[in-house]
């Protein structure tokens, strides 16, 4: 080999730098433009949504009346707000716990276990995921009917417990999958009886997939609204109370609990990735 | 057994009593009888897929067999739980919890078990493994050789009465691999447990063990130690996968009180009666490649030398110790010989006329019935293991 090819392959080719100059130039103007345009179209309802919580509204909160923080300190005066409020976290907190719990039971024996009507189980569980939600909520509620279940509480957290469970399934199934089967073994084969192997070894381990799945259920569920109409009865939550009060203009005091839910989850993301941070640090300092 | 609190008092010795083990489309082993006596190092040794890592599951716990009795230290486990024997594994992939530190690792097993003083005893296991200034340290911030070692660790602190290896040393790199092949030994003369080590490499099954037995098809083929393998093989299979083997067949021409004379392609060649497994009709003969001799003329007639030939030298390579020929000899195909190299260069070139010769008391005969081509290719040994990787994978495939 000689060093000839390289020489001319170095002189056909065009400069480098000559060649990439013009397209930097373009991209450092054009690409931020186009991702600040595209957050401010994703954030505009959300900031709105921040700064009338703090309109001097009276009725409706459509015109900006002037700064105020009284719906802050007093929104639990707007009648059946925070009934609606407490019983979407309470549906949301049931729901969730029941869900990820069969939901991480059920995903771990479809990864683990050979059984008889396995793959079918697995295709029937996506059906609540691609059902139309109004389906699912009118099937609910013409089998509580059928059944003479009184629709209250307990039937909308029935309701959300069922769609959750899917999700919970997808989310900790591929935490399961990717989960090498040795390690349990080696749980086992140190002593460890199937309790011990579960708490030690599986369950911390699936533990970022079953609270990634508990955060997608519990969203889900307060978010819902058309399955929970169809199945609350005269019992509220907090999407049905909007939707209702939207008809007459909804109260400054739902922009309230909205607001306190969006910086209620941001803080939670900010505080557990500088956590991670520190954590990740302290690691590195250690190796 | 594992009884709470309590170490093994020294290692067990380990049976398999008819061990079958059967997945739904193969059979990964039939009807396995193996003793190995306690205290010693035994190595599985086989292809990858000749039921060796099964058999190893089985003694773990993690397979149950289809029939058959497992027996450690003479008390049956066949249906005690993997948790309840006193038996611990190094994994393959190692299989170290990563959301534990080393330490913690180390401990686990001593926790489980109740014993005094879990974290003390890591440590000397680390002090062991030379590894407890990582102690503190998570899995995925150690090298592949550290992990392998915190394993071992892991494993031997519980002072099993059996230490299981599935391969331990598979995914280090050669030196790391000697290294440690040292290590493992030396640590097993100084804790007395029993070791039963599976591996594919010969050469380490070789190196490390007291006793190899070597697998094939999931049946053991062979068992003894391992000079006695390698220097008398009793089938193909072994003097192939052991080393390499020039194999010859023909028909059984004449017999004396010590001695049998095979026909290979009208030569008659002399093998001792005490290294022959076979004494008549069509048998397979054998000579390791380092034990013939070169000749560029022909030798004369000994009575306690072989010779054939003459072949031509179509290939030769050099490998710093020795230096590799194969001689082609018309009748018979390719031999390979290996030459010590005690001068500079080779001692014959390639296209030399040449005559190779052995002491007849380096031969060996095979219980094999001869197959059907009439003599084995000299390269069979990888064919045989690429036939049977390809066979393997096609019931794995057919299995999943």
């Amino acid at each position: 080999m000689t060093a000839l090819p390289l020489d001319t392959a170095n002189q056909a080719g065009p400069d480098p730098a000559a060649g990439r100059r013009p397209r930097r130039r373009l991209s450092g103007l054009g690409l931020p433009i186009y991702v600040a345009l595209a957050l401010v179209f994703l954030l505009i309802p959300i900031g709105y949504t921040f700064v009338f919580s703090f309109n001097d509204s009276v009725k409706s909160n459509l015109a900006w009346r002037g700064f105020t923080l009284e719906k802050w300190l007093t929104v639990c005066n707007e009648p059946g707000l925070c009934e609606a409020f407490g019983n979407s976290i309470l549906v949301g907190v049931v729901a969730t716990v029941l869900a990820t719990a069969l939901g991480t039971a059920i995903a771990i024996a479809l990864v683990r276990y050979r059984f008889r009507f396995r793959s079918s189980i697995s295709l029937l569980l996506f059906l609540p995921m691609a059902t139309p939600e109004v389906v699912l909520g009118a099937g609910l509620a013409a089998q509580f009917l059928a059944l003479g279940t009184q629709k209250g509480i307990v039937t909308v957290i029935l309701a959300h417990t069922m769609f959750c469970i899917s999700f919970v399934v997808v989310t900790v199934k591929a935490r399961v999958a990717g989960l090498d089967p040795a390690l349990e073994e080696a749980g086992r084969d140190l002593y460890g009886s199937a309790a011990q192997v579960f708490w030690r070894i599986t369950f911390p381990l699936l533990l970022p997939g079953i609270l990634a799945a508990a955060l997608l259920s519990f969203a889900l569920s307060f978010d819902d609204f058309i399955i929970t109409n169809f199945n609350a009865g005269s019992v509220d939550t907090f999407p049905k109370f909007i939707y209702i009060a939207a008809a007459r203009g909804i109260p400054a005091e739902a922009n309230v609990i909205a607001s306190a839910v969006f910086i209620l989850a941001i803080a939670i993301v900010v505080v557990s990735q500088v956590s991670r941070a520190a954590r990740q640090k302290r690691l590195d300092r250690l190796s | 057994m594992a009884a709470m609190g309590t170490f093994a008092e020294a290692g067990a010795d380990l049976e398999f009593i008819d061990i079958s083990k059967r997945f739904p489309g193969f059979t990964a082993i039939e009807n396995l009888n193996l003793t190995i006596p306690a205290g010693s190092f035994f190595a599985l040794l086989g292809p990858s897929g000749c039921g060796k890592t099964t058999t190893l599951r089985l003694v773990a716990g993690l397979e149950e067999p289809s029939a058959g009795r497992i027996l450690i230290g003479g008390t049956d486990v066949t249906q005690t739980k993997s948790f309840q024997r006193p038996v611990n594994t190094v994994f393959q992939s190692y299989a170290l919890f990563p959301h534990m530190t080393v330490l913690e690792n180390v401990a686990f097993g001593l926790r489980r078990r109740k014993i005094d003083d879990p974290l003390g005893k890591a440590h000397e296991a680390l002090r062991l493994v030379e590894l407890d200034h990582v102690a503190a340290r998570r899995p995925a911030q150690l090298s592949g050789g550290q992990q392998q070692r915190v394993a071992l660790a892991r494993a031997i602190v519980n002072r099993p009465a059996l230490l299981l290896l599935d391969e331990p040393l598979g995914a280090l790199d050669l030196k790391l691999r000697r290294q440690m092949q040292l290590e493992l030994k030396s640590i097993q003369t100084e804790i007395g447990l029993t070791f039963l080590h599976v591996t594919h490499d010969q050469e380490e099954a070789m190196t490390m063990a007291d006793i190899v037995a070597v697998m094939n098809k999931g049946e053991i083929e062979q068992m003894g130690a391992p000079e006695q393998l390698y220097e008398l093989p009793r089938t193909a299979f072994v003097a192939n996968f052991l080393g390499q083997s020039n194999l010859f067949t023909g028909p059984v021409t004449g017999s004396t009180a010590d001695a049998i004379t095979v026909d290979i392609s009208g030569r008659g060649i002399v093998v001792p009666r005490t290294r022959a497994q076979r004494h008549a009709g069509e048998v397979t003969i054998g000579v390791r490649p380092e034990k013939l001799l070169l000749h560029i003329e022909a030798p004369t007639a000994d009575a306690g030398i072989n010779v054939l030939g003459p072949g031509r030298v179509t290939d030769v390579s050099f490998s710093g110790v020795s230096t590799s020929y194969i001689v082609q000899i018309p009748g018979l195909g390719a031999v390979t010989v290996f030459a010590q190299n005690m001068v500079f260069g080779p001692v014959v070139n390639e296209g030399a006329e040449v005559w190779v010769s052995w002491t007849v008391d380096h031969g060996f005969g095979l219980e094999d019935e001869p197959a059907p081509g009439s003599r084995f290719p000299s390269d069979s040994s990888t064919n045989a293991i690429a036939v049977q990787r390809r066979a393997d994978l096609e019931t794995e495939l057919e299995g999943a």
